[in-house]
């Protein structure tokens, strides 16, 4: 239990795994945040730093809040912004893989109600690794501010 | 022009913002010609023979034109308020630029044209916009409307079926107007609100 608390410090995590030992918990989540929405909005951004100990892939997500929970990137062509759906996030050996503003994102839609400041939203977040077995991870994130900016956690741009 | 505005007018925004915002402002008038003409951080597009005015709603339903901001230092963004990042990013780095600008924020109007009228109420617009700052304002129209509308402004926007859902592909260009109404500067995503700001001084101090 200590390892894992370690491990999962700086998230609000809940349990690692389905069934098997924590461990083997590959992955670790940081800084998870939920953007917040006004009232009749119907989607929002879920952001996070991600790191797995060896070679995986982040294939998906869910959440009590709605059904429509998806893994988007978003990337510029030219000037235009475009958003889409991702089978998958590689997360290469030991590197952290950032989900914010301008890059991956957990894109929730259809949401039924508002998501409010302070609330915590919980997520399951599923890993694959190299040999393709899967590692489920909980997690619970707060929800920031809609006008909330992408707070680089060490350097910046 | 008057070099030592800008940095004047920075140095009574925010005191926490202040030194490093300075400094950053002065080091993009370091490469400000000058004597010369007027540098912007943004795309100087004076004369463009596109994005002369809209007619578009806000959210009370009142009828809306560029004239309405006349004295004021217009942005105007393309978006849709279902957009996870882009469009909240840019509405904060809105804001953001009007704190910088200290008491000249109270000249600068920022406006949020939907491209997502379906979605968009005006309720949710409202909402949507004074969240980052109560001055922002919403613009809307029917369908018709906004395609001329983005017609005029060179805006693309594309809807993207996902899931049973859907989410829109859309320029992400900021429009800076000067205080008579005239499109003058094309600003980018990637640029930051020190950058912005400075063009926004520069529209409002060298004009
Ligand atoms: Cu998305």
């Amino acid at each position: 239990m200590n390892h894992f608390i370690r491990t999962f410090a700086a998230a609000a995590v809940l349990a690692a795994t389905a069934g098997s030992a924590f461990a083997q918990a590959n992955v670790s989540v940081k800084d998870a945040w939920v953007r917040a929405t006004v009232p009749q909005q119907k989607a929002t951004g879920a952001f996070m730093q991600l790191q797995a100990a060896s070679d995986s892939k982040f294939v998906s997500a869910s959440s009590p809040l709605t059904p429509n929970v998806e893994v988007h990137e978003m990337a510029m062509q030219g000037d235009v912004m475009r958003m889409r759906q991702v089978q998958s996030v590689e997360l290469p050996a030991g590197k952290t893989v950032e989900l914010k503003p301008g890059g991956y994102h957990i894109m929730l839609m259809n949401l039924k109600a508002q998501v409010k400041e302070g609330d915590t939203v919980p997520f399951t977040l599923v890993f694959e690794g190299k040999d393709g077995k899967r590692e489920t991870v909980e997690i619970k994130a707060p929800v920031k501010a809609l006008n909330s900016t992408a707070k680089p956690a060490h350097a910046g741009h | 022009m008057n070099q030592e505005i800008p940095t004047r007018r920075v140095s009574t925004a925010r005191r926490a913002f202040v030194l490093s915002g300075a400094a950053i402002a002065l080091g993009a008038l370091a490469g400000c010609n000058i004597g010369g003409p007027v540098s912007f951080n943004g795309t100087d597009i004076t004369g463009a023979d596109f994005g002369r005015d809209f007619r578009l709603k806000d959210p009370s339903g009142q009828e809306r034109t560029l004239a309405d901001f006349k004295d004021k230092v217009v942005l105007v963004f393309f978006g849709f308020t279902q957009c996870p990042d882009v469009c909240p990013t840019a509405l904060a780095r809105a804001a953001e630029v009007k704190t910088l600008l200290g008491p000249d924020g109270d000249r600068l109007q920022v406006l949020f044209v939907s491209v997502d009228p379906e979605r968009d109420t005006p309720e949710v617009l409202g909402a949507y916009t004074a969240a980052f700052d109560p001055t922002f304002l919403a613009l809307y129209g029917d369908a018709e409307r906004l395609a001329e509308t983005a017609k005029e402004f060179k805006v693309i926007y594309q809807k993207v079926p996902t899931g049973d859902s859907y989410t829109i592909d859309h320029t992400s260009v900021t429009y800076a107007f000067d205080t008579d109404g005239k499109l003058r500067l094309k600003l980018s995503h990637s640029q930051s609100a020190i950058e912005y700001a400075a063009d926004v001084r520069k529209l409002l101090h060298a004009a």
